[in-house]
């Protein structure tokens, strides 16, 4: 760009300090993010990174500490004055409007109108096509959102932040939606922001990204700043040690494992779709066995959660059967196959996992409420066999609360959700667990534990289907992966054979098997 | 005295306080736009209600009220109850219809006794519930509009079938004492305790009967899990097994059959009979909704809103004539009324307020 700058730095965070009743979330961080690089913020869940960007945004506002731009210090109270220092965001979940243009969302909110209210959208369309030529992002401006692929959406997302004149881009987690291919473009287009000057922050916990993208990194650990390096002067596992405190083992320790007899078959399966007309899962064909993990990979929208949905009775399949342990449940109910021995742990916990505004307690018996344990023989609640169910799982499965069994589920962390949910799940003593995403928003010390409560029931002997999208989990938790693309299971893999890259192949669609069932 | 905000109950009690002062307050404004010099007076008058009369007829005065509480504490029950469970039975007003046809039907044209006469129109009411109820589980028919529609539909066929024992003189149905004397509530001589108020029937006690009976299912069954369940998060209740089309088809047809016997115990005590030229569907039912909000949506609490509710609209009757037209009445307990649709509204602000002060303490230690 060739413009003085009167600062080393576009934005700085100094000695940043957030308190939360009863948790320091941001401990005294200082981020420091120089004109023209790309600088990746590493950190597990639970960090403290979201309550950062929360507060460079106006959203919260620190006890301690300061904000400057270009050397100057900024009061940012609000996310229109973070828009006003030329801040963006690009967020993990997308923030547009489906049935709207691209065209249409770029200018949504910063309109160009003519003198009498009509919108100026020639104008509009002569910058955004100069813009995504100069950056090489390539959209169709008259395309529908709900349309086009994902990578489309986030480079809209991206032009949006550009039809703004935005100096300072914050990328959070934009790899986790995306295909191998995909994610090599949207490091380029990172680079050639960069390289126009254009200041990036990069979120994420994915090493390997971290390494090829960035200039430098700041690590937070616990709420606390850790430090900053230089990507080129360090190793992947010294970031990890650093983000984590401790050199991790991610390597999951489990015996072979000893499978038995077949406990879901699930016969050519095919699932509809609700966003499009096309089937979502087409002709799906597997079988788990006692004493196994089988995982479903695959990259987000390929049909797992519909695949998921079928199996677990949420949605009715368009054909196939489901046999689990011998028994036909295809047309079963959702309460019978639950009776019947399948557990599932939801994709979406507060969509499916929890009564939000129930006690910690009434979600504990969400699934198993109806036994004469926790009812009566004329429909009444027994109050106290529930407080003490409640209160043994909450012991035994570590899920910590302010006020135990009594307290909203609305009030719990995300983690300690997803710790009563799979409490529930697994304490039901299921025959086939279905577990989808279990470690999602977990931190590493968490997702250790669910993954040795999955190895205990394989070791057990029930089955456990673990459908993931999370490359670390899927190459080491499962005994075998069945990788999912556009509805088709297009490839069966040893996780102990098998590389990263190949499975990436597969995930992407690039590969395939016709693999063969029984 | 912040642990005491905090507490459910005080704030569901002070949010409901709040909006009625505030109901009163803009009550009495009107009053002071249209004539200043009597406005303090009759608003006073509105609150005194029977307190306005002679000693000795302030407990008959009190029976009246009565009367008609009872019917809408069930009406708001039918509409918190089916609240509860996710769904906003705006057809409350239309079971109700329906039960004061089925109820007066019996008494007038079969000479059924008051029991028969009653759980007909319970029958009736459940069903035009269950109406509402089917449309939404099976065809996903939005439960206010096939309840408005079903309102008129109530209405006019019951304008209709009443015709057959209608005076015919006037528009009013019989006199229920004339006709049938069996067909009317017993008063087990709870009408001694309000002045010889025969309207005054064992009404009162069943009403609160059931609304225990109601609180109880809500809170401590195993149905009012399930239901409670089904209306906060209906994902989760389909994913934890819950029968979510019984639930729904269930929740309307016990709310309509609380509307249902609702108008039975209003028509069978004789103090009003139907209007079967009337055009517009009895505000019974619709004011069931604001005494379900200003109780807090608790079965209890809806005992004390209703009967507010009634005192005040009966007590818009003594706003002095002298100074204002008689409609003024319905002005005053209208906007009060209106204004208890914001106890969830305040109740919110008061949780935010409180939310909010906590935060800065929480940042202090």
């Amino acid at each position: 760009m060739g413009e003085e700058h009167k600062s080393e730095y576009a934005i700085e965070m100094l000695h940043i300090t957030k308190r939360f009743p009863g948790i320091i979330a941001n401990d005294d961080i200082t981020l420091q993010l120089r004109h023209g690089e790309i600088h990746a913020l590493l950190g597990e869940n639970g960090a403290g990174k979201s309550t950062l960007m929360s507060v460079l945004f106006g959203l919260y506002q620190a006890e301690e500490g300061t904000i400057k731009k270009d050397g100057q210090e900024v009061k940012i109270n609000d996310p229109n004055d973070a828009n006003d220092l030329g801040i963006g965001m690009v967020h993990q979940h997308f923030k547009l409007v489906e049935c709207f243009t691209v065209l249409d969302n770029i200018i949504l909110g910063d309109e160009p109108v003519g003198s009498i209210g009509m919108l100026k959208k020639a104008e509009a369309r002569k910058k955004i096509v100069a813009l995504s030529e100069k950056y090489g992002l390539q959209v169709n401006p008259d395309a529908k959102i709900e349309d086009i692929t994902v990578g489309m959406q986030q480079r809209t997302e991206i032009l949006k932040m550009l039809y703004r004149d935005n100096e300072i881009l914050i990328f959070d987690e934009p790899t986790a939606v995306l295909t191998p291919q995909e994610i090599e473009e949207l490091m380029q287009i990172m680079k050639n922001l960069a390289a126009e000057g254009k200041s990036i922050l990069f979120i994420s916990h994915k090493l390997a990204e971290i390494m090829a993208v960035a200039d430098r990194c700041s690590v937070l650990r616990k709420g606390k700043y850790i430090g900053t390096v230089e990507t080129k002067n360090t190793t992947m596992e010294e970031l990890s040690a650093m983000m984590v405190g401790r050199n991790v083992n991610f390597h999951v320790e489990k015996q072979p494992a000893n499978p038995g007899e077949v406990l879901l078959d699930v016969q050519h399966v095919t699932v509809a779709s609700k966003a499009h007309s096309n089937n979502a899962v087409k002709d799906v064909s597997f079988q788990v066995r006692r004493g196994e993990i089988v995982c479903i990979a695959g990259i987000d929208g390929n049909g797992q959660s519909e695949l998921v949905y079928g199996l677990t009775g949420l949605e009715p399949l368009v054909s196939g059967n489901i046999i689990m342990d011998g028994q036909d449940i295809t047309k079963a109910s959702i309460r019978k196959r639950s009776v019947s021995g399948m557990s599932h742990i939801p994709e979406d916990r507060h969509k499916h996992g929890l009564v939000l505004d129930y006690p910690l307690e009434f979600n504990m018996i969400l699934q198993t409420y109806f036994k004469p344990q926790f009812t009566s023989k004329i429909g009444f609640l027994r109050r106290k066999n529930i407080r003490e169910y409640s209160d043994r799982l909450i012991e035994e499965y570590d899920v910590r609360s302010g006020q135990g069994s009594v307290t909203p589920a609305r009030a719990m962390s995300g983690g300690n959700q997803q710790k009563a949910i799979i409490a529930r799940e697994i304490d039901k003593q299921p025959e086939v667990l279905v577990a989808v995403q279990p470690t999602r928003g977990l931190d590493v010390g968490a997702i250790e534990s669910v993954h040795k409560q999955l190895v205990a029931q394989r070791d057990a002997g029930k089955a456990v289907l673990l459908i993931s999208l999370e490359l670390d989990e899927v190459m080491d938790v499962p005994d075998r992966i069945l990788v999912m693309y556009e509805g088709e299971i297009v490839g069966e893999l040893d996780p102990k054979q098998t590389t990263q890259e190949e499975l990436g192949l597969y995930m992407a669609g690039a590969k395939r098997d016709e693999v063969k069932v029984n | 005295m912040r642990k005491v905000l905090k507490n459910e109950g005080v704030q569901a009690f002070l949010a409901s306080l709040i909006c009625i002062l505030i109901g009163l307050l803009i009550g009495y404004i009107v009053l002071l736009f249209i004539n200043p010099s009597g406005a303090g007076d009759s608003t006073l008058n509105v609150i005194k209600n029977f307190l306005y009369k002679k000693p000795a007829r302030q407990m008959k005065e009190l029976g009246n009220t009565m009367a008609k509480t009872m019917p809408l504490i069930l009406c708001s029950l039918s509409i918190l109850f089916s609240y509860k469970v996710g769904l906003f039975n705006i057809g409350t007003a239309g079971q109700y219809v329906a039960g004061a046809c089925a109820s007066l039907y019996a008494a007038l044209a079969w000479g059924w006794g008051w029991l028969p006469c009653m759980l007909f129109a319970i029958v009736a009411g459940a069903l035009l519930g269950g109406i509402t109820g089917l449309l939404k589980a099976y065809c996903n028919v939005n439960e206010v509009i096939s309840g408005i529609m079903l309102n008129w539909i109530a209405l006019y066929t019951t304008n209709t079938i009443l015709a057959t024992v209608k005076e015919s003189t006037s528009p009013y149905t019989h006199y229920i004492d004339k006709v049938n004397k069996s067909a009317l509530l017993p008063t087990a001589g709870i009408d001694s305790l309000f002045g010889n108020n025969n309207n005054v029937t064992i009404a009162v006690p069943l009403t609160i009967i059931v609304a225990i009976v109601i609180w109880i299912i809500l809170s401590k069954t195993k149905l009012g899990y399930e239901l409670k369940a089904t209306g906060n998060n209906k994902n989760a209740a389909k994913y934890a097994g819950m029968a979510q089309n019984r639930n729904i088809i269930l929740t309307l047809v016990i709310s309509g059959a609380l509307a249902g016997l609702a108008a039975s115990l209003l028509y069978q005590t004789g103090y009003m009979r139907w209007e079967c030229t009337q055009s517009s569907v009895p505000s019974m039912g619709f004011n069931g909704i604001a005494a379900a909000f200003l109780g807090g949506l608790h079965p209890i609490g809806a005992i004390f809103s209703s009967f507010f509710i009634q005192h005040i609209t009966d007590g818009g009757q003594y706003v002095n004539t002298n100074f204002y037209s008689p409609q003024i009445s319905d002005v005053i307990s209208s906007v009060i009324i209106y204004l208890c649709g914001f106890v969830l509204f305040i109740k919110l602000t008061m949780k935010k307020w409180i939310a909010k002060s906590e935060e800065k303490k929480g940042a202090k230690n």
